[in-house]
């Protein structure tokens, strides 16, 4: 599919907006919304499991071993709920 | 051969779309467009279409459920009503921006409240904006012979939008008349299968639609929306013209009615326009130059044509069955004027509302206009042009 930008007529966008790509809520960037921003302290955190099942945007990656990495702020709304889950401090809200 | 028939609006209404045989239909009964899905879901349960029948809890989910039937890749219709429609409201507009080519029976009827069951044009009129395409029909005919055309139309891949065929509520939907039907082969010929190009069911194409439409981006969906609905004029006069070829019987965007000398005449829809006509030939026999004009595609409204078509009048009234209540005229009135206006056209011009809530229709009444027009030649003045007939005032 021809990529669209905010320079394409009219008469070359495709109909309705439709779009002929799959996953493609992924291009989507919706970081820029958040006005605070959780910050990972790695050394307070105990790999308890219990922030990531709840981010409402899936913006704490999860590795291989099971265990959470830096947040994703491309996709992460700073909503804060990540950060009265964890039961350790290791979140904190800048 | 074509088939006599004797039907109400209704049942032609249901035998076009038995004739159809879409995909889905999804509806909710609300009077007087009822009998429409009544009679079609007999017509399910018999196994005389194939159709997948959406008996929903409410209209806002009859509008959805062809919606999803449409993305998917079906062809869905629905009928309604009224207070019906107005909780489609939301629907109607995606169905059109998401440009769903879907058909829609819309009977007439007046928009509570206080509460009415009764015909007006009042639903119609608060979706003349919404992107659909809208046909009206003077009788039960004409609602039959709308729908059969209906797809041919909207499906068109230069138009792509939703289409209604609106009839009056009761006074055709529930009337019973000669009808001439078209054979169920040649229908099925001439509406065709439903090839659309892009659908969310076609795993040879993946698809998002409806996605998030930013400021960037709405404006020229919305662009190309107007453009679709200004092509559909084209479309509607091609598929006009070829039901002509099969069936004899001949639609243009308006009908004109001993317009050829006319020099008082009346714009209106639907069902007046037969009490109009019944009107204008006994003032003919009695030498007056009576006129009707009668609209049957309202969107896209044929602006260009109608200002032409009304040129050589003397004085013209536009019969509305809604009050837009905005202190100016009605609907059909305002649309009428501003083509005059911007084509350059300048005839002296009155808006009668009439009609509200069933409010009988009688020649008595259609007289009275015409001979108020005769006034208006007369004294070449036009002091109220904002009128009503047909209701009760202090004298
Ligand atoms: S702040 Fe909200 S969106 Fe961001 S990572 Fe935490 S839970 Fe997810
Ligand atoms: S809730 Fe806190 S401690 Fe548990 S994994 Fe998440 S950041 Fe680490």
């Amino acid at each position: 599919m021809e990529k669209i930008t905010p320079n394409t007529p009219a008469e070359k966008m495709t109909i309705a907006g439709n779009i002929y790509e799959a996953g493609n809520s992924l291009n989507f960037k919706t970081g820029d919304w958040r006005s605070v921003k959780p910050i990972y302290i790695s050394e307070k955190c105990k790999q308890c499991g219990l922030c990531f099942p709840v981010c409402p945007d899936d913006a704490i990656p999860v590795n291989k071993e099971q265990k959470r990495e830096d947040f994703n702020y491309d996709y992460c709304k700073g909503c804060g709920v990540c950060a009265k889950v964890c039961p350790f401090g290791a979140i904190e809200m800048k | 051969m074509s088939i006599r028939e004797r039907l109400s609006g209704n049942e032609a209404a249901a035998t076009a779309m038995r004739q159809i045989n879409p995909d889905v239909v999804a509806a909710f009964p609300i009077t007087p467009s009822t009998e429409i899905p009544q009679y079609f879901s007999t017509f399910v349960s018999n196994g005389t279409v194939d159709t997948e029948f959406v008996a929903v809890e409410s209209e806002h989910s009859a509008m959805s459920a062809c919606i999803g039937a449409e993305a998917a890749g079906a062809r869905a219709m629905t009928a309604t009503s009224a207070n019906g429609l107005s909780l489609m409201w939301e629907m109607i507009y995606i169905a059109s921006s998401m440009r769903l080519p879907i058909v829609m029976s819309l009977v007439n009827r007046a928009v509570s409240g206080p509460l009415n069951i009764h015909n007006d044009h009042s639903d119609a009129m608060g979706v003349r904006d919404a992107g659909w395409i809208m046909l009206f029909s003077e009788n039960n005919q004409e609602a039959y012979d709308n729908l059969i055309m209906a797809h041919r139309i909207a499906e068109n891949k230069d138009v792509l939008l939703p289409l209604m065929v609106c009839q009056d509520g009761f006074i055709t939907s529930h009337s019973i008349e000669n009808i001439e039907l078209i054979e169920d082969e040649k229908v099925k010929e001439f509406v065709g299968k439903y090839k659309p190009e892009h659908y969310l069911l076609n795993d040879k194409e993946k698809i998002a639609m409806g996605p998030l439409d930013v400021q960037t981006y709405l404006f020229e969906h919305k662009y190309q929306q107007a453009n679709a609905m200004r092509n559909a004029k084209k479309v509607i006069a091609e598929v006009s013209e070829e039901f002509e070829k099969m069936t004899g019987r001949k639609y243009s965007f308006f009908e004109e009615y001993k317009m050829e000398d006319a020099e008082i005449v009346i714009v209106c829809m639907n069902s007046t326009a037969g009490t109009t006509k019944y009107v204008v030939d006994s003032l003919r026999e009695k030498g007056v130059k009576a006129g009707l004009l009668k609209v049957r595609m309202f969107r896209p409204f044929p602006a260009e044509e109608i200002a032409k078509a009304l040129s050589k009048a003397k004085a013209v009234a536009v019969l509305d069955k809604s009050d837009s209540v905005n202190g100016v005229g009605g609907a059909l009135y305002t649309d009428v004027t501003s083509a005059m206006y911007v084509n350059g056209v300048n005839v002296p011009m009155v808006n009668y509302i009439y009609g509200i809530g069933g409010r009988d229709t009688t020649s008595y009444d259609i007289e009275g206009v015409y001979n108020d027009l005769m006034e208006i030649v007369k004294s070449g003045k036009v002091d109220n042009p904002y009128r009503y007939f047909g209701v009760r005032r202090e004298k």
